[in-house]
């Protein structure tokens, strides 16, 4: 296997990795006026995610920073080409990791419906707009032989790339419910439980639809195989979850999403991003990719310290496993001399 | 304006806005694990209550600096995309090896930290604050060696047929010297900015109420004062080290930090300077002699090159052109950089001479109080404006200039557009900000005792 191959499974696998993490984070933050009806079950919500969205967005950082140092010239076209759908996810992402961090800053009501406000919005347009995003790497852009994004913001909003952001924002909301399911008990995990029939319908549907239009790109037999496991996982979570196994039922979500990322990636391969303009000016693993120097560098840094974080980040999930409810954030009456 | 200008002041607003915070969280990490582990070994209540209030400015602040630094990440691509290809075989590894090694380290142990209060073992829970001190400077050391690079490149051959700088001595990269006089100088100025922010808090709260919360909060004086002083000498040492090593890689940025048009030896240093700057006025100035000279090289007589003869050498070099940075800009921040510090010591010194034992203070300390910790923010924005602009026109020295990086399909449209989103998102940001780090440095931290269960969870819980 070229290095360039392993860097490309290496990028499929960090951007894999958040959105499995932070697509249930994303989940819980999109529900929660629905799940959360007072005060103290808004605390519950969100406290399931406290202590790990944070960790989870790092897998963006460093996918981010991974695909500049493999693949410079990916990192590049992709990011200027999609300037402004950029720039609304990282607004999206900085609100987010705002509201998250100050909501419980103040005990006011009206400051907290503010921000939750923010939270919701802040979850739910980076989940359309990944999707979207990942859509139209898949499909390719206009783009010719200088490797520059050729479209507009417009462009990018096609009816299969629109359909990939429904997809991945109803995905995430389905796994952001499941989550909340097995992290709850009481009445949030019980209105996260009855979210999941008619949200994990749609999102059968949605997901059908957007796996068996991507085979239209570039399908195999490998990829066609990977978008029905994908189906299965989704079909076999909602049935656990019916049977009341909240565990499997989340590892049910989490595989779906990990093998229709794994389809979206599989079918890309060996293009980082196709050119539709004439398929000789693609962005390749071997014309984006860095020297083999750089790659072979990244590569130890890779190997040694990738099973370091996750086993911490594991010890973190071990520690918070508990299922949270109402008791467990209530807060003490401040006492506040001053 | 066009595209390269409106790219040029995005860059300088996100990452001066993102760096009002970085040595907060730098420093102020260190000092809360420093006073975490005091009430590990003492379990003295004081101690417990100093950890969490401490702790909960530090998380005021991180937050905004962490949700910044998501753009930083990403405006190399968006903005500056030929600057990426040209250099992403070399930049791009640092930046990705932060994220790995620090950004998880940090994010992680936090979460422990804030969550993990009643749930860890102490010691693990202790560890969790550490480990998040740690990750701050490795996050740092990497970012710096990204940087230094741009200072001055080294570790890699020009390649003809990709157009690009490829890597061949990644070892090098990380042990430029520009890299390992940068480093100390960011983590002293780190320690001053947390320093001082204590310091100012702690000494407002004693002035306030000298008896109630005079014990509570002097230990927090001290740690403030020492900590700024501490910081104050080694921001000496090593701009003493950074300055000569500046002379050696980049010695226009030297002369422009001076406005020293011709050579000279010996060279003097201008404290001030009253006049145009432009090299062509008489100008009024006040000098230290020799200063330039020992600052630069070492030695009281030695050779500074001038402005005027390296525009010749480099026009020489690398064809006509323009190669000086914007001097009045350079020569400014620079002395403003240095006298910020210097006021910041000044006051740290003052303080701990004032409120040794129960003295009281004077009106002039209060005021001191409310200034000592801006002080720092002000010299640290100035440094890396003089270190970025002083590298002008250059984006990375002699290699490529700023006007070639930047993303050719990216619009004059688009790029104001998210100029103007940032810095409103910024501003508001800022103001939100701020109102809750004077609300909760107001706030004196509940006593509870150690038995009490209920007291387990801190208040920054959410």
């Amino acid at each position: 296997m070229a290095l360039t191959d392993i860097w490309f499974l290496l990028i499929a696998v960090l951007w894999t990795g958040y959105l499995v993490l932070e697509g249930f984070d994303f989940g819980v933050g999109m529900l929660l006026p629905i799940v959360g009806r007072d005060a103290v079950d808004r605390k519950v919500t969100l406290r399931t995610i406290g202590p790990v969205w944070d960790g989870n967005e790092v897998w963006l950082l460093v996918a981010g920073g991974a695909t500049f140092a493999a693949f410079p010239f990916w990192y590049a076209t992709l990011f200027s080409g999609f300037y402004l759908a950029l720039l609304i996810i990282l607004v999206a992402l900085i609100l987010r990791g705002i509201a998250l961090e100050y909501r419980g800053k103040l005990d006011d009501a009206s400051w907290h419906r503010r921000w939750d406000l923010v939270i919701v919005g802040g979850s739910a347009v980076p989940a359309l707009l990944w999707g979207i995003a990942l859509a139209n790497i898949v499909r390719g852009v206009p783009m010719g032989a200088d490797h520059e994004y050729a479209g507009s913001f417009f462009t990018l909003l096609n009816p299969y790339a629109l359909l990939g952001g429904v997809t991945t924002l109803l995905l995430f909301a389905l796994h952001g419910a499941i989550f909340l399911a097995l992290k709850t008990h009481g009445e949030v995990h019980d209105r996260a439980l009855r979210l999941v029939p008619p949200v994990g319908i749609a999102t059968v549907v949605a997901a059908a639809g957007f796996l068996g239009w991507t085979q239209a790109f570039d399908g195999s037999w490998i990829t066609w195989t990977l978008a029905l496991a994908a189906a299965l996982c989704l079909i076999g979570g909602l049935a656990a979850s019916w049977s009341g196994r909240e565990g499997w039922a989340f590892l049910g979500t989490a595989a779906t999403i990990a093998l229709a990322s794994a389809t979206l990636f599989t079918t890309l391969y060996p293009n980082v991003l196709p050119s539709t303009t004439d398929p000789a000016f693609s962005l390749t693993t071997l014309n984006a990719a860095s020297t083999p120097y750089t790659l072979k560098i990244m590569t130890w840094v890779a190997v040694i310290f990738t099973p370091v974080v996750l086993l911490y980040q594991g010890y973190t999930y071990w520690v918070f496993r508990q299922r949270l409810g109402r008791a467990d954030v209530q807060q003490p009456v401040q006492k506040v001399t001053a | 304006m066009d595209a390269i200008d409106l790219a040029r002041w995005q860059f300088g607003i996100v990452t001066v806005y993102h760096f009002l915070f970085v040595p907060i969280t730098i420093g102020l990490s260190a000092l809360v694990a420093g006073l975490h582990t005091a009430w590990y070994r003492t379990q003295k209540q004081k101690y417990r209550r100093m950890t969490q209030f401490w702790g909960k400015l530090f998380l005021i602040n991180f937050a905004i600096g962490v949700v910044t630094g998501i753009v930083q990440e990403f405006q190399f691509g968006m903005n500056w995309s030929d600057y990426s290809k040209f250099v992403g075989d070399i930049f791009g590894a640092p930046l990705a090896i932060e994220g790995l090694l620090a950004f998880f380290l940090e994010s992680t142990f936090l979460g422990l930290w804030i969550f993990g209060w009643d749930r860890l073992p102490k010691k693990v829970h202790l560890a969790s604050i550490w480990l998040v001190a740690i990750g701050t400077q490795l996050s740092a050391y990497f970012i710096l060696a990204a940087n230094s690079w741009m200072q001055w490149p080294l570790g890699y051959t020009y390649n003809q047929a990709t157009g690009r700088a490829e890597l061949h001595d990644f070892g090098a990269v990380l042990t430029n010297k520009v890299a390992l006089a940068t480093f100390p100088h960011t983590i002293a100025a780190s320690f001053l900015t947390a320093g001082a922010f204590m310091l100012g808090i702690a000494m407002w709260h004693i002035l306030r109420h000298p008896g109630e919360h005079g014990s509570l909060f002097r230990p927090a004086v001290k740690l403030g004062a020492i900590t700024t002083l501490v910081a104050a000498v080694a921001l000496v040492i090593t701009g003493d080290i950074q300055a000569k090593i500046m002379t050696d890689t980049q010695p226009m940025k030297m002369a422009a930090a001076e406005a020293l048009y011709d050579t000279s030896a010996p060279a003097s240093f201008s404290l001030l300077t009253i006049g145009s700057l432009d090299g062509s006025k008489e100008v009024w100035s006040l000098k230290v002699p020799h200063g330039l000279s020992f600052l630069a090289t070492s030695t009281l007589n030695g050779k500074v090159e001038g402005i005027n003869d390296l525009q010749a050498a480099y026009e020489q070099r690398f064809g006509p052109g323009s190669y000086k940075p914007n001097v009045p800009l350079t020569y400014w921040t620079f002395r403003f950089m240095i006298l910020s510090g210097v006021l910041a010591a000044a006051i740290a010194l003052l303080a701990l001479w004032q409120l040794r034992r129960r003295r009281k203070a004077t009106k002039w300390l209060i005021r001191a109080a409310l200034v000592v910790p801006l002080l720092p923010l002000l010299g640290n924005s100035l440094g890396w404006i003089f270190t970025e602009l002083g590298r002008q026109p250059w984006i990375v020295f002699g290699l490529m200039q700023t006007r070639d990086g930047v993303s050719p399909s990216v619009g004059a449209g688009s790029v104001l557009t998210s100029l103007i989103v940032l810095t409103l998102l910024y501003g508001v940001l800022a103001v939100v900000e701020v109102f809750l780090l004077l609300r909760f440095a107001r706030e004196v931290p509940a006593e509870t005792e150690p038995s009490d269960p209920e007291a387990a969870e801190p208040a920054f819980l959410y």
